[in-house]
């Protein structure tokens, strides 16, 4: 099979699991994202695949060869650094030139890749500067280019873009994204961003306590959330406990939503939803009853925070989209089966 | 950080102490050397103040440059194994648990806590026939029979080296420590095996603090003096030693104020040439 395959990998550090059984197969040039909060186990399972750490357990395949005790120099990939490890004693070019250098390749062609990989990564003519000369962005895509430059199997990154401002973060997503396209490489990125990871990737691995929580394309994460965890990293969502009785009637904060069906044998379960799904309506039959207690006007959208029954219910929606409301007012929240995501316990 | 340049005389007084400092227990001592230099030696007697060069022309010499000579190169000899060995151990040591760590640094600390002489006499029991390392290579079947191993210029090194490398690894320690390890990972990602990016991240990367530490057990290795007459035969003796001997057996001191201020000169000339070098390199 061509491509990246995690076969039930494991690192354990002393009695800590950073990694728990993670099985995941990343199909050839594709765009990956893995992400979750600090402490998730994303970055160990990218060490791991760089073989800068070995798995407890487990087997890593690279179109189908076990590289599971091949070390790191021998795998032919590129990766880059949170810290972008560029090295300082030597120029940009050199820096470009390192992995070609290492491998013996003659210095016309170690020039002409180097000259190739600064016009891609626009920045022709840079090949002699000092890299402490270079501003962040800049030095984000030498660090791109050294990785790419021996046209490597596999393109890791670790958080590459946290050390940019917003707007270059933004910019860099989406020439990044441009670049894997054009290149056509399988590439892994580590990103604890969720806005990075949506803009970026073929699939979002959400991770969670060293384990996979789900692992599809973006739209699909957002709109059909596994469970409650991904559900809420991922964007603003609303978790609500549903109930069903015996003949599968599913009522929400007391209220029944007729055509809602939870899984067979549950009586309980919870459902997301997301803000913009959330529909306001006068208050009447078919709709949750709830008083207005906060409404925050952001002038592009406005958030309006619903109290029903205890519980605290967002709706997002544009200014024209929306009933006139204020703080105290009475209003309906309308439910419709097609938005309630029932998530799995 | 910005930093303002001292705006009046007031600003510049906490260099007051150490500028004292300096001046009483350094520049007056060393410009009476200077003036001692120039000095007319008694025969039998001291020395009368004048000002003459005699003692510059006896050092002038074959034999007193042989002496300068050695010593320059043992200075150097001692500095290039004292890095070479240092280097990969204290690179070794940073990666290592804090608490490996600790135990290293005490154990090297400690060997700073020993005098020269102690050092001295312990190589060169370890180094002799009759007690010495040797009978324990006979006794493992490696040689034929115990030999001493001192006095030579191999005994001077290794007692040289053993007192110096001490030195060495504190002062690579925290370049060692600060350099960022994703440096070495970056290499090996890009095809390095770990041997290779040593070689070629991080020695290069540190270069400014391999020239200054070669530096500086350098000059520390050339005002050694008791460990070449303990551990060598008079032909390992280096310059100190002759200095020692006009100046305290010989009652010279003028000469031997001579042949300290010629040392010096050679010194920072050697210092300054490395610098120099260094600076050329930097900016190749």
């Amino acid at each position: 099979m061509s491509g990246l395959a995690l076969q039930n990998v494991v690192k354990e550090f002393g009695a800590f699991r950073a990694v728990n059984d993670v099985d995941l197969t990343v199909p050839h040039g594709t765009f990956v994202c893995m992400l979750g909060p600090s402490g998730c186990g994303k970055t160990t399972l990218l060490r791991m695949i760089a073989g800068l750490d070995l798995p407890s357990a487990g087997a890593i395949r690279l179109d189908g060869e076990d590289i599971t005790r091949v070390p790191t120099h021998k795998r032919n990939l590129g990766m880059v650094f949170q810290s972008l490890a560029l090295f300082p004693h030597l120029t940009v070019g050199e820096n470009i030139a390192y992995p070609l250098r290492i491998r013996g390749a003659p210095k016309e062609d170690q020039k002409k890749r180097v000259d190739e990989l600064l016009s891609m990564i626009h920045l022709p003519g840079y090949a002699d500067r000092p890299v402490s000369k270079l501003s962040g962005g800049q030095r984000q895509r030498v660090a791109i280019a050294r990785a790419l430059a021996i046209s490597p199997k596999l393109f890791l990154l670790d958080e590459p873009l946290s050390a940019l401002d917003a707007k270059l973060r933004e910019a860099m997503q989406v020439e990044l994204r441009q670049l894997q396209q054009q290149l056509g490489i399988t590439t892994i990125v580590v990103t604890h961003d969720q806005r990075e990871a949506m803009t970026m990737a073929d699939t979002v691995v959400v991770m969670s306590g060293g384990e996979i929580r789900q692992a599809a394309s973006p739209i699909e994460i957002y709109r059909r959330p596994a469970d409650s965890f991904v559900a809420d990293f991922i964007g603003q969502t609303n978790l609500i406990e549903a109930e069903a009785d015996i003949q599968n009637h599913v009522t929400v904060l007391g209220q029944s939503v007729p055509g809602l069906q939870l899984p067979p044998d549950a009586t309980k379960a919870t459902i997301s939803i997301r803000p913009e799904d959330v529909h306001l309506t006068a208050p009447g039959p078919g709709a949750l009853t709830g008083t207005v207690t906060f409404v925050r006007d952001l002038g592009g959208t406005i958030e309006t925070f619903v109290d029903v029954a205890g519980r605290q219910i967002v709706a997002v929606s544009t200014p024209r989209a929306r009933p006139e409301v204020s703080v105290g007012q009475e209003i309906g929240v309308a439910l419709t089966p097609d938005v309630c995501v029932v998530l799995r316990k | 950080m910005r930093r303002e340049p001292p705006q009046t005389l007031g600003d510049y007084s906490p260099l007051l102490f150490p500028a004292a400092m300096l001046t009483i227990f350094f520049v007056v001592p060393f410009g009476t050397m200077i003036a001692v230099s120039f000095f007319q030696r008694e025969q039998g007697g001291f020395y009368t103040p004048a000002f003459v060069f005699d003692n510059y022309q006896r050092f002038l010499s074959a034999f007193f440059g042989g002496v300068l000579g050695f010593s320059l190169m043992m200075a150097i000899a001692v500095a290039v194994c004292c890095v070479v060995l240092a280097l990969p151990f204290t690179y070794l040591l940073t990666r290592m648990a804090r608490r490996v760590q600790i135990v290293w640094l005490v154990a090297l600390l400690s060997i700073l806590s020993l005098s020269e002489v102690i050092i001295g006499f312990a190589w060169s029991t370890l180094f002799s026939r009759t007690a010495g390392i040797t009978n324990i290579l006979v006794a493992l079947g490696l040689m034929g029979e115990a030999k001493a191993l001192t006095p030579s210029f191999a005994a001077v090194l290794t007692g040289m080296v053993y007192q110096a490398f001490p030195y060495t690894v504190l002062v690579l320690f925290p370049a060692l420590v600060r350099l960022d390890p994703t440096l070495t990972e970056a290499a090996r990602t890009l095809g390095a095996s770990p041997l290779k990016a040593f070689f070629t991240v991080v020695v290069p990367a540190l270069r400014n603090t391999i020239v200054a530490t070669l530096i500086m057990v350098f000059i520390f290795a050339l005002g050694s003096y008791l460990l070449p007459q303990l551990l060598g035969r008079p032909q390992h003796w280096t310059l100190s030693v002759l200095i020692t001997d006009q100046a305290i057996y010989q009652s010279n001191m003028p000469f031997a104020a001579a042949m300290a201020v010629f040392l010096v000169l050679v010194t920072l000339g050697l210092v300054a040439l490395t610098v120099i070098a260094g600076r050329k390199g930097e900016t190749a």
